[in-house]
């Protein structure tokens, strides 16, 4: 999260690009010209009808009658700013998409091979221990550290799991949350 | 301690005061209040620095999922650490600048939710415009950008086709290499619903696999969060994530959802985890509450580009307890998250949302009866939506059809997509056409509503410049609105609830954008046609417009979100927020105030407070009067044929005897009294804070067996030589427990639980402890009361 923050407030700070500014001029159906849309790529004090329309369909006295129905705006965009929340958008749900293949199908299988079926069907029955006393162990023992680093991922996936496990309970299988 | 006489939580002091007491068995009795965590109440007595040589237990004063806060003990809790602080602040300069630190922190948090939820909103814009385009085609030249900004640049753009330019592919176009004919219709179609179906299936699946608690709307679930509930992991890092993720993809399949509810959601998860950098914050509970209500008015605001809405709105809608310096935090909050938005500039032209309108023709009086009909509409519809939704949702909760989540949104997706492709309006984004619905008609538009016949050549009646008479194309397209607005009543109700996030805002305003739009084309055509009623002639000049459609489509969406959410004053704030139209603040309240009243006529409650009561969650609302009268005696436990309350004496029991009370009985707390034959009222004490403290000192002290004495009091009581070593609870035990006679009217228990936060509220008769009366014994009578079922009232 800080590193998706980080990485769009610099975004958002980027010079803009020069392609990324037009000026957009509408001038409605005038006489027997039709309607047209002009747009060039100029700066805030050039947008007006006379530098932007072009080449001017009407000659001499007309020009000022055409242009007045004219309407011009300034308009500015950061294409550096779409481009950067695209990749990231897509690099974090292609992520979160491998993980979900990992977790639902890689993992059983992997797990099957290295440990054996038991071992499956014991880590299944420590969900949802009911004892009064649990919840005193789980807030107890946060207090003991462990020192070895990839225990702690573990130990941490394990908790986290459990408690998707619990949400997906509630939400999906009780409805008592959310439904 | 100068913020206590101002507080509008308390109106009085929470503790201090010794009050002597005459006892036999107790020596140097003083009723401070003693918290979780074991900070001494201040008062000098000769035990104090006895209290002072314990330390807290770790973990006492934490509450449980699914459990309400005790709101006076957080406050206190609070007090207690201001206090510490204060009188630290003299000793030396750290302390002075920890005393600074710890005043500016809820600025900090402030500053940087609002930072995080701008961030955020930018980045849900963005890729949901991006994913939504995608099912429509490609942008060959650059693929991150969408239609629009594909054909940002180009020159062959036409007047008449403002969004055709060579860079831009549909699919047919891609696949099949041509553009026009049925085979790229065909084919048009079936990319439309195929990447729709996709969408839709990656999002439920990823809700399903990592954040369960992602789904739906979120606003019931915060609001019960921010009355004192707790729901451990609803605001967490992945239910963040998963949100974001989601919920540009539940909008870009096409499905009838806003996201405006979910951003709210976003947005406080991002205050909650911020909150958790401080201590301040994290370790209470209240304070923490405070962080979300500024982060929910932070959400509004960048949905709609509304901070002062966003505020009205976490003001009205969201927060229980409001005090005032939470509106100014909110707004600071609501303000940077709409500043980090705009510098974000999703949109191109420095608008926060789409419907920024400009026009500013004036409306006439007689033009306040078709508003007030549209307010009946939007009323009439919010009734109905509401009914037709819970009802659903309860269908979902109770019988097989919810088993299935993922073939329900799969099966919702593909009839949205297969009935929304042909009809161009139900097609597009539908943020796009509230935004051509909003659009006035003038000389420079050309979208199909917008085709008049004009009477250039002049007849008789009528000078040039009067271009109101309808062509068919405006008939065509009048008839599509008509089928696109009876499309989306009906997916809504099935929408809303489903296992993605799901927002309401957006269809509603849909919805009445689209009848009000009808109606102002109905409207304009019979000022035109019948231009000489009285009615007309009076008001409107021959030849002028007088009639913008626009502005009926504007006090539509007003009307109809009005009737489904029942806000008042933030949504007409919000919606003069969204369009710039200072002008048409009566219109819109007229409106508004209309579709309330009609709406309350079928139902006091709006969508959200529904959903909490489906839910069956334990919120007390505010806004709902209690006039029975009962007395307290007839709603506390226990009742008549109930067994007696489970007591604790302060210092007769066994550890033994504790442990098998709290196992054989279910109760969040019990009373402690002096002894059974007096029912002298002691304390209270949470069953929680037991087991945790029991644990706590098997662990940590010896000689702690089953027959140990346990004692509530300040000094053990005598016991025979060989006795094991005694367990002494007092720093658990609240000594300052809320009480009622028995024959206090409920309306004033009512307001007591409501205005103080309480958990439970101990019932006495001429001083013995009677009965208890809990915050679930209220709804259930309240629900008795109204003749709802009692029993859907769940948690505690």
């Amino acid at each position: 999260l800080v590193l998706a923050l980080a990485v769009s407030l610099v975004l958002a700070l980027t010079p803009a690009n020069s392609e990324d500014i037009r000026c957009k001029c509408i001038c409605p159906p005038y006489k027997e010209i039709e309607g047209q849309i002009y747009n060039q790529n100029v700066s805030l004090k050039d947008c007006n009808c006379l530098h932007v329309v072009e080449p001017m369909p009407v000659e001499g006295k007309d020009v000022e009658a055409y242009c007045l129905r004219c309407e011009c705006k300034y308009e500015e965009r950061s294409s550096g700013t779409i481009k950067g929340t695209i990749i990231i958008y897509l690099s974090v749900l292609g992520l979160l998409l491998l993980y979900m293949v990992y977790l639902t199908l890689l993992e059983p299988i992997l797990k099957r091979r290295l440990f054996g079926h038991s071992q499956l069907i014991q880590n299944d029955d420590d969900v949802g221990d009911q004892q009064p006393f649990a919840n005193a162990h789980d807030v107890l023992s946060r207090s003991r550290s462990r020192p070895n680093v990839l225990n702690k991922v573990e130990h941490a996936q394990q908790r986290w799991r459990r408690q998707v496990q619990e949400q997906r309970k509630s939400v999906f299988d009780r409805h008592v949350v959310l439904s | 301690m100068e913020e206590d006489s101002a507080d509008p939580y308390l109106p009085y002091d929470g503790g201090g005061d010794t009050i002597p007491l005459q006892e036999i068995s107790r020596r140097g009795s003083n009723y401070a209040m003693s918290n979780g965590g074991g900070a001494a109440g201040g008062v000098s007595s000769s035990t104090h620095l006895l209290d002072l040589l314990e330390e807290p237990i770790p973990g006492v004063g934490t509450y449980d999922d699914f459990h309400t806060i005790d709101w006076v003990r957080e406050k206190c809790k609070d007090r207690e650490r201001h206090r510490k602080i204060n009188s630290k602040k003299k000793e030396s300069a750290w302390e002075f600048t920890k005393s600074l630190y710890d005043a500016w922190s809820g600025w900090l948090v402030v500053t940087l939710t609002g930072l995080a939820s701008g961030a955020l909103a930018g980045l849900i814009d963005i890729a949901a415009d991006w994913m939504n385009d995608l099912k429509e085609g490609v942008c060959l030249s650059a693929m991150w950008f969408n239609h629009e900004q594909c054909c940002w640049g180009s020159n062959e753009t036409t007047f008449a086709e403002r969004d055709k330019c060579p860079q831009w592919k549909t699919w047919a176009e891609l696949i099949l290499g041509q553009a026009e004919g049925p085979g790229s219709y065909i084919m048009n179609y079936f990319m439309y619903t195929y990447w729709a179906l996709a969408f839709a299936f990656l999002a439920v699946c990823l809700v399903k696999v990592f954040a369960p608690y992602a789904c739906g709307s979120g606003i019931p679930e915060i609001k019960t969060i921010l009355s004192g509930f707790i729901i451990r992991g609803y605001l967490g890092k992945w239910t963040l994530m998963i949100k974001t993720i989601t919920l540009v993809l539940a909008v870009a399949s096409g499905l009838s959802l806003g996201k405006e509810g979910p951003l709210v959601h976003v947005a406080c998860c991002c205050g909650n985890i911020f909150s958790y950098l401080f201590p301040k914050y994290s370790k209470n509970e209240a304070k923490k509450r405070e962080v979300l209500s500024a982060a929910s008015a932070a959400g509004v605001s960048v949905a709609f580009g509304a901070p002062i809405g966003g505020v009205l709105f976490s003001l009205e809608e969201v927060s229980y307890y409001f005090p005032l310096k939470t509106l100014w935090r909110s707004f600071f909050a609501a303000l940077v998250a709409a500043f980090v938005l705009r510098s974000i500039n999703p949109f191109g032209n420095s608008r926060l949302v789409l419907f920024y309108v400009e026009y500013h023709t004036p409306w006439y009086l007689f033009e306040l009866f078709p508003f007030i009909l549209l307010g009946v509409f939007g009323g009439l519809w919010g009734a109905f939506f509401i009914r037709a939704n819970i009802a659903w949702c309860r269908r979902r909760k109770s019988t097989r059809f919810g088993k299935y989540p993922v073939l329900e949104v799969i099966t919702v997706a593909a009839i949205t997509a297969i009935v929304a492709f042909p009809n161009p309006y139900t097609r597009q984004n539908t943020s796009e056409l509230i935004k051509e619905l909003f659009t006035d008609c003038g000389p420079l538009e050309s979208s199909q509503l917008c085709q008049y016949r004009s009477q250039m050549n002049g007849s008789q009646a009528y000078p040039e410049g009067s271009d109101a008479a309808a062509t068919p194309g405006v008939y065509s397209a009048m008839w599509q609105l008509s089928l696109a607005l009876i499309f989306k009543i009906v997916m809504t109700i099935f929408t809303f609830g489903l296992k993605v996030p799901s927002g309401l805002f957006i269809p509603s305003m849909a919805i009445g954008a689209i009848a009000g739009r009808i109606v102002g084309i109905a409207v304009e055509q019979l000022a035109y046609y019948h231009h000489d009623w009285f009615l007309f002639k009076e008001w409107c000049e021959v030849g002028a417009d007088c009639i913008t459609p626009g502005l009926y489509a504007m006090v539509g969406a007003a009307a109809c979100l009005g009737g489904v959410t029942r806000m008042t004053v933030s949504l007409v704030v919000i919606v003069f927020e969204l369009t710039g139209g200072l002008e048409y603040i009566v219109p819109l309240m007229a409106a508004v105030m209309t579709s309330k009243w009609v709406g309350d006529a079928f139902g006091r409650e709006g969508i959200y407070e529904a959903h909490i009561r489906l839910n069956g969650y334990p919120f007390l609302d505010a806004k709902e009067e209690f006039t029975h009268t009962t007395l307290a005696r007839e709603v506390m436990r226990p009742r008549r044929n109930d067994s007696p309350l489970a007591v604790l004496t302060q210092d007769d029991l066994t550890l033994g005897e504790l442990q098998a009370i709290i196992n054989e009985t279910s109760y969040n707390g019990f009373p402690v009294i002096v002894s059974k034959e007096s029912q002298r009222l002691v304390g209270f004490a949470l069953r929680r804070d037991i087991t945790i403290a029991i644990e706590n000192a098997r662990r940590k002290q010896e000689g702690i067996v089953l027959n140990s004495r346990v004692y509530f009091t300040q000094h053990a009581p005598t016991l025979p030589a060989d006795s094991p070593r005694p367990l002494k609870l007092r720093s658990i035990l609240d000594m300052s427990p809320f009480t009622v006679t028995d024959h206090t009217p409920m309306e004033i228990v009512v307001d007591i639980f409501r205005k103080l936060g309480l958990r439970q509220c101990l019932v006495t008769h001429n001083g013995r402890l009677l009965g208890i009366i809990t915050k679930k014994d209220i709804l259930r009578h309240m629900a008795q009361m109204a003749n709802q079922d009692p029993e859907s009232i769940m948690f505690n």
